[in-house]
């Protein structure tokens, strides 16, 4: 590794020296970017080898029936498409409700490969796209990161991000989800903001707003986007740092991304019509306002400019207070002041347990707990503290961006669990400007101590050339004297100064001298590194086991470990199977809204819910009839033209996860539009019991009779081993349903809905009422 | 970190207020000026200014139209075209929101991608000139050549985007 030497002055072979050593910064960056990708990509494979390439969880597997409906019959159909496979009778229009940015993405690589002949299954594209896009989002973080503080810190922040557990969790291989994507977009957007900030080029700004759209076509969370650049934009207008490259950045992105935004179906018009966008057009106004202010305070006279102000100040001022009032009568016109229920439940996490059970019922979308931010960001939630002062020192636009985004990251994962993976871009980037200040510190004070390399002129060189291939931000001291604030250079200007300028030689001693006295003790420099280097390893590893047991569940396929080995619970691809082979094609099941996807998707059967939940009173009618008696029940399911139902029962292993447990929801979304159903009467002294203490309404329903029914076989004194009792009904026959398939481990147990009888018995026997007492448990042969 | 927000927020908006001298001129006008709304005769709002010590207001405003005419005169010339290009496409634009009041906004996409088609082109106006100006410190090693093709390169993804948006 020895520098070419050239046999002239001393000058020309430090520059040599100087560029040499940026180039093998450049190469040795890139090496370390690719093994970054590699590993953000190969430490998401643990499902694949643990279980196999297959589709985890419920909501992949209905992005996995779309893409598979886009690769078969191409993209106008894709957008028509009207799916009358699901929610039946209402359909749904799958072409205006869905974010079509995973699906797009997908069929694009893979018919892309199969242009090239390289026939891989759609399976196999959809399964494998999310790792692939944490790569690239690992490397969206070098390059945001970069810009912010620095190709270090950038290169910290990116191995950081690929392998944080937040992340990993809903990137698995098998987890094709919208974040899967998203989140590649969400950082990749903010990139090109801070870059166009930092350059003012409109080109930059150009490419922000088709990355804007990118995330748009992916994710609801694009609002989390449009509201904070807004917010971002106020504070610099507020803190005095406004620029003109402010406005370059900001107003094309308003203008170009509401149209952009505009023509994904699913957004449509609300892009101009919701509350989530007004904070955009809010901040346009004002920025206009204010860089109109500007610019007449440029080109007028002070005392002028004085007298403009107060002429202008009162009629802006009267025309301000009409236009808001405006404004506040058409927003308070509508119930809920133009938010949506989803953003509404964000600002006030109270909002959906009152009025929206489902969304409350949903587990992700529940507070987080305290062991859950040291499962999912580990050592940076306190890295994350440092990270926000070294932004301060000094403090630049793109520093207040990132403290901005940390800071709203925080409040929002606070809120619901699911955002905890808003927060781990933001997390791993200020922990790796902490980090990279931490090991510049401590390496520029070993290197300042060293013996023999402590003569002025090696450290002049040494210290200009580190701090420009580092490009930290303490390297304008040395290189520009301290401008006005009003002036501040783009980061452009300061990187194109690469040379060392000829400095005075006593500017330079006095320069060294300040840095030596910086310099921490050189034993206490070494350990310090050290302890740094171990805690990166202690990061390493919980991430590894994270990965490797707690997020590489697909959750379709379940095992356990047992004395006689491993023991593979397969039975919701089995009842799916049984379902495809033995029903006809234009069979409805009926189930719980959790394995809507997966029945459409596996059994390719037509279901009456599904996970999308648009309709609060298709589910309720559902939850009605799992929670009435057996006729109510036969009653509305005959209505919709149900063949089978299907009830997830977990008693047996111990499954957790299982309808019983569900019911209670199923109680309140359906007494939520049934008033008939009432959440007291399943309820013995407000706690909720299965066994012999069951109230009668819960133990004549139909969940509780297509759970148990023929349990009590299985060990003689039905056990139930997930609610560790013995149920209270034991012995009962099922009137209107028979049961046709129950799966090797009772996990999935399907039901056929009897046909109504051809002769209908005298008419006296109508008066006899039904089952709503403690009836006997015998069946009756009733008139149907 | 309260107290540094503070710091730069209290230096900044003394910077963006402050006046370089203050005559004694100046503090007269300050204090003995004010501004009265009255409705005239022909039902027009009029402004009127209270007198004060000194010289009337309405002098001030004639001061302040006249400087801002003289400064403005001396703007270049291919500044003030694409001025009169961004003042053109906001009067497109209030003609169309007036058009619309009139005829009702059924298709609203139309609507939409014909007012935001003109705001979006004022606005990449309005960069343009920022980075063409000779004035602004920030862009003077930028060739305007090189602002004239990102401002129609952006030009282009907008019409493209609106094209498709019209329906």
């Amino acid at each position: 590794m020895a520098a070419p030497e050239t046999s002239s002055a001393a000058v020309p072979t430090l520059y040599t020296n100087n560029t040499l050593r940026n180039a093998f910064g450049g190469v040795l960056s890139f090496f370390i970017l690719l093994l970054i990708g590699v590993l953000a990509f190969s430490i998401r494979l643990f499902s694949v080898i643990k279980y196999e390439s297959v589709i985890h969880e419920f909501d992949p597997y209905f992005n996995y029936r779309v893409t598979q409906f886009l690769t078969k019959n191409g993209i106008y159909e894709f957008w028509n498409w009207f799916d009358d496979r699901t929610w039946y009778p209402l359909g749904r229009v799958i072409g205006g409700t869905v974010y079509p940015g995973l699906t797009l993405t997908a069929g694009t690589i893979w018919w892309l490969l199969n242009s090239l002949n390289i026939p891989l299954s759609v399976e196999t594209v959809c399964v494998f796209t999310a790792p692939i896009f944490s790569a690239f989002a690992s490397w969206a973080t070098y390059l945001l990161t970069k810009e912010v503080k620095g190709a270090g810190a950038g290169l910290t922040a990116a191995a950081l991000l690929a392998m944080v557990p937040s992340y990993i969790s809903r990137s698995v291989a098998g987890s094709y989800d919208n974040e899967a994507v998203a989140i590649f977009a969400l950082i990749f957007t903010f990139y090109l903001y801070i870059k166009t900030l930092n350059t003012g080029s409109l080109f930059y700004a150009t490419l922000n707003s088709i990355a804007y759209f990118y995330m748009v076509c992916s994710w609801g969370g694009y609002t989390f986007i449009i509201n904070l650049i807004p917010m971002h934009v106020l504070l610099c207008i507020v803190i005095g740092r406004y620029s003109s490259r402010l406005y370059i950045a900001y107003a094309p992105l308003v203008v170009l991304g509401t149209l952009l935004a505009a023509l994904v179906p699913v957004v449509g018009f609300n892009a101009v019509m919701t509350s989530e966008h007004f904070a955009s057009f809010l901040v346009f106004i004002i920025i206009h306002v204010v860089a109109f202010v500007y610019h007449i305070k440029g080109i007028l006279s002070p005392k002028m400019f004085k007298v403009a102000v107060t002429l202008v100040a009162s009629v802006g001022l009267a025309v301000c207070c009409a236009v808001i009032a405006v404004l506040i009568a058409l927003v308070a016109s509508s119930p809920t002041k133009g938010w949506s229920g989803r953003s509404l439940s964000l600002l006030d996490p109270t909002y959906a347990s009152k009025y929206i059970p489902i969304i409350a019922s949903v587990s992700e979308h529940q507070p987080p707990t305290w062991p859950s931010y040291f499962m999912d960001i580990n050592v940076l939630a306190f890295l994350v503290p440092a990270g926000i002062i070294a932004c301060f020192l000094p403090l630049s636009d793109a520093s207040s961006f990132v403290v901005l985004y940390i800071a709203t990251s925080v409040y929002f994962s606070g809120v619901m669990v699911r955002l905890m993976l808003v927060l781990a871009p933001a997390a791993c980037i200020t922990s790796g400007i902490a980090l990279s200040q931490a090991f510049d510190v401590f390496t520029r004070s070993i290197k300042f101590q060293l013996p023999g390399i402590s003569s002025n002129a090696e450290v002049d060189a040494g210290e200009a050339s580190s701090a420009i291939a580092e490009a930290q931000n303490d390297a304008v001291k040395t290189e520009k004297p301290e401008e006005t604030s009003r002036d501040r250079p783009s980061r452009k200007n300061k990187k194109k100064e690469k040379e060392p300028v000829e400095k005075p030689s006593t500017k330079a001693k006095a320069k060294a001298e300040k840095k030596r006295l910086l310099a921490l003790p050189l034993e206490a420099s070494a350990i310090s590194l050290l302890l740094l280097v171990l805690l990166g390893a202690f990061y390493v590893v919980h991430c590894v086991w994270a990965a490797a047991e707690a997020y590489s569940a697909p959750s379709i396929v379940l095992t356990s470990h047992s004395h006689d080995g491993l023991h593979v619970f397969d039975d919701f691809r089995e009842a799916y199977a049984w379902l495809h082979h033995n029903t006809d094609v234009d069979d409805k099941v009926a189930s719980w809204w959790d394995y809507g996807y997966q029945t459409t998707a596996m059994a390719n059967r037509t279901v009456i819910v599904d996970n999308n939940t648009w309709n609060n009173t298709h589910i309720a009618t559902v939850g009605t009839a799992m929670s009435s008696p057996e006729k109510a029940a036969w009653e509305i399911f005959h209505s919709l033209d149900v063949k089978y139902v299907l009830v997830v029962f977990g008693g047996l292993v111990g499954y957790p996860s299982d309808d019983i447990n569900k019911f209670l929801w199923m109680v309140r979304i359906g007494g939520g539009v049934f008033p008939h159903i009432k959440e007291p009467d399943y309820l013995r002294d407000g706690q909720y019991r299965i066994d012999s203490q069951g109230t009668p309404t819960m133990l004549n329903s139909l969940m509780y009779k297509l759970s148990y029914y023929r349990f009590v076989e299985t060990d003689g004194k039905g056990f139930d081993r997930v609610r560790r009792t013995e149920i209270g009904k034991k012995y009962f026959k099922l009137t209107h349903f028979e049961e046709v398939f129950t799966t090797h481990h009772w996990m999935v147990r399907i039901y056929k809905l009897k046909s109504p009888k051809n002769r209908i018995r005298g008419k006296t026997k109508k008066s006899k009422s039904k089952t709503g007492s403690a009836s006997s448990p015998k069946g009756k042969k009733k008139n149907p | 970190m309260v107290w540094v927000f503070n710091y730069l927020s209290l230096n900044c908006w003394r910077d963006f207020f402050t006046v370089k001298k203050r005559s004694e001129e100046e503090v007269a006008i300050e204090f003995g000026v004010f501004i009265e709304k009255r409705r005239s005769e022909e039902g027009a709002i009029e402004f009127r200014a209270k007198m004060g010590r000194t010289s009337s207001s309405k002098d001030d405003a004639q001061a302040l139209f006249h400087s801002l005419r003289s400064a403005y005169a001396s703007t270049p010339i291919n500044l003030k075209i694409i001025d009169l290009y961004v003042g053109f496409a906001v009067f497109t634009a209030l003609i169309q929101v007036v058009y619309m009041a009139i005829v009702g906004s059924f298709p609203f996409n139309s609507f939409l991608s014909g007012v935001l088609s003109c705001v979006g082109t004022a606005v990449l106006a309005v960069c343009l000139r920022i980075q063409v100006n000779k004035e602004n410190k920030e862009f003077k090693d930028l060739p305007p050549e090189r602002a004239f093709a990102d401002f129609v390169l952006c030009n282009l993804v907008l019409h493209l985007v609106i094209m498709n948006f019209l329906g």
